[in-house]
């Protein structure tokens, strides 16, 4: 079975009076049900890195291959397309439509791609919503949720189209200690129940020890690449959401 | 698509005050511009039927565009003609039956031959320099725009018996003559006869009414000593559009020149296509000015909503999509404002057309006279086609911007 992503020697270097190197010859092979910890001090290069895998961001130097499609120079019109259809985003700030409400903002990227009608749509945005404990707040506007809400409505936006592929960007950084638990055993379980592969940037150590594999980097360069032995990670419970 | 839609649709709704004001920017514009394409309009349309009305819509004379050709030149292939004088021939149109007959075999319209001279009209020891033109009544009433404009008698009149004559009513008042006054009329070649004034006519126009006179065919042939002869062919067609194509026709037949009205007054149709320029160079103006506030807002949502951009495109919307989304919401502004400004612009128009103005002179008495006004469908689909480019312009280049908005750049900000 091909990895879900494959990125050899892929380097960002942003174009300056003195250039500066954000990822440096990073090489990586990312499997299925992985759930993946980017660790690393402030400016390391783990949300360069994750942007390069999310196709957000275009590699100076390297290669990457997405679900099996090689991405280098391809067009606008086609990376958009395969982030619509592989890859789901968990920013630190939620980014949910102010004006849309929680199940609105979930049929957004269903209502991009396509596939479904729109009473299908409406059907899969309440069953994800309702997955994460939100079947109430389906109606709600963002400024009408909680924080942890609010995030957790972002991850079930993530997973509209059910893309093999959720790249989170410090999803738990901006929430309290309750919400951030919530929020890591939604992504626990999109792992262990729904077969995701999972890769999150994060500085909060106790999450970092509880994935299933540790990509620390230093000045944008991988320093280590390890399997957690001692994980701690449990399938989220319907109490725990 | 739809998603899109909705998308501007929240956008724009999100700033209330600015969309109306951005709205009403358009609505006036277009709605003036109606207004104005109307005015113009109405004030072409009408100058145009006053002169398709007053004038012939072709006009033949006894002149000829190049001069006449030599009996040599005809007859022989090669002719070297030196110290040649023409003689001089009797000026006119000579046949004026047979030119007639040919005319009236093709001419859709009315006919009327005249011969126009000079003179001198004398009555109480005052001279007044005229031009008398010798008709014949009947054909002259179903041709000039005279027949319309007589304050007494009618070209009729002039056949009532004895010498007659029609004169305009600022030339009576200068001789100090009325109706019934028998006035003397000296011809350039010295002829002078006794004419009865037997219709007073007022067109408005001071060259005519003060120097033209009416007299019978055969009378102005008296004076100018020339039997039989004519020197001005007027033709009133039912479609003056049709000028051209029989005044080509007319003079290919007949030699002499033939003019279309609309050659008669080239230079006053092209100072109207000048003015139309003016106008729709105006209506672009006014547009420009309505897009800038289009610009503005589009400028200040794709500002204020980078975020936005930035997580619509992280989700795997294009380029191409955010372009149309701004262009899309540049585009409902400028519809909007369009419905509104014809609204508007149709409200004006009616306003305008109820607007009477009193005109008085000391010649014309007194005249009620209106706006004029066109209504043309045409007039609200240009001003709204303005008023849609513009806006497309103005949601473009905003649009465009934020097309190429770096998501990475606004979610690392916003972090």
């Amino acid at each position: 079975m091909s990895p879900l992503i494959e990125a050899r020697g892929l380097t960002r270097i942003l174009p300056a009076t003195v250039p500066v190197t954000l990822v440096r010859d990073v090489s990586l092979t990312i499997g299925e049900r992985e759930f993946i910890a980017i660790t690393g001090p402030s400016g390391s290069g783990k949300s360069s890195l994750l942007y390069l895998l999310g196709l957000l961001d275009e590699p100076t130097k390297g290669t990457l291959s997405l679900a099996g499609h090689a991405t280098l120079g391809i067009h606008d019109e086609a990376r958009a397309k395969l982030r619509l259809a592989t890859i789901g985003f968990v920013f630190q700030f939620h980014f949910l439509l102010p004006e849309f409400t929680a199940r609105e903002n979930v049929e957004i990227p269903m209502r991009k791609l396509g596939r479904l009608s729109p009473g299908e749509m409406s059907r899969r945005a309440t069953e994800l919503l309702a997955a994460i404990g939100l079947a109430d707040h389906l109606d709600k506007r963002p400024d009408q949720l909680s924080g942890g809400q609010r995030q957790r409505v972002a991850v079930a936006r993530a997973l509209a189209n059910d893309p093999p592929l959720v790249l989170a960007d410090e999803p738990t950084g901006s929430l309290d200690s309750t919400s951030s638990e919530q929020v890591f055993l939604i992504l626990a379980d999109l792992v262990r129940q729904r077969g995701k592969t999972v890769v999150a940037v994060t500085h909060d150590l106790d999450i970092a020890s509880r994935v299933d594999r540790r990509i620390h980097l230093v000045d944008g360069k991988v320093v280590s690449d390890d399997c957690n032995k001692d994980k701690k990670a449990e399938p989220a419970t319907p109490d725990a959401r | 698509m739809r998603l899109l839609l909705e998308l501007a649709v929240t956008h724009i709704l999100g700033r209330g005050r600015q969309t109306v004001v951005a709205i009403a920017g358009v609505a006036l514009g277009v709605g003036f511009s109606i207004a104005m394409a109307s005015l113009m309009q109405g004030g072409e349309d009408d100058f145009m039927a006053q002169l398709v009305d007053t004038m012939p819509h072709v006009q033949i004379t006894d002149e000829r565009r190049t001069a006449r050709r030599q009996p040599a030149e005809d007859v022989f292939a090669l002719a070297a003609i030196a110290g040649l004088r023409p003689k001089e021939d009797r000026r006119g149109i000579l046949n004026p039956a047979e030119v007639g007959a040919m005319l009236r075999a093709f001419v859709p319209g009315r006919i009327s031959m005249s011969l126009r001279t000079q003179g001198v009209v004398r009555y109480a020891g005052r001279d007044v320099g005229i031009s008398i033109i010798g008709i014949d009544p009947e054909e002259e009433a179903a041709v000039s725009s005279v027949a319309g404009d007589f304050l007494e008698g009618s070209f009729a009149s002039l056949a009532g018996g004895g010498n007659n004559i029609i004169v305009g009513d600022r030339l009576a008042e200068r001789l100090g003559a009325r109706l019934g006054t028998t006035v003397t009329v000296v011809s350039s070649t010295g002829q002078s006869r006794g004419f009865k004034i037997v219709g007073l006519f007022h067109t408005g126009t001071t060259a005519r009414d003060e120097g033209e006179g009416y007299v019978l065919l055969k009378n102005a042939q008296i004076l100018s000593e020339r039997p039989n002869a004519i020197n001005d062919i007027r033709i009133k067609l039912d479609d003056p559009s049709a000028a051209p194509a029989v005044a080509r026709r007319a003079e290919a037949q007949t030699g002499y020149k033939t003019v279309p009205w609309q050659e008669a007054n080239e230079s006053l149709l092209e100072a109207l296509v000048i003015r139309n320029v003016i106008m729709y160079t105006v209506v672009g103006a006014i547009m420009l000015v309505a897009g800038f506030g289009i610009f503005n807002i589009i400028s200040t949502i794709t500002h204020e909503k980078a975020r936005d951009i930035a997580i619509l495109k992280s989700l795997g919307f294009t380029q191409g999509d955010m372009r149309r989304l701004f262009l899309v919401e540049g585009l409902a502004l400028g519809l909007g404002g369009s419905a509104l400004g014809w609204v508007m612009g149709f409200s004006l128009c009616y306003a305008m057309s109820l607007v009477h103005f009193e005109l008085s002179g000391a010649a014309v008495g007194r005249e009620m006279t209106r706006l004029p006004l066109a209504w043309s469908i045409w007039h609200y689909v240009i001003a709204a086609g303005f008023a849609l480019a513009s806006a497309a312009v103005a949601g473009y280049l905003p649009a465009r911007q934020a097309a190429r908005l770096n998501p990475v750049d606004i979610i690392r900000g916003a972090s």
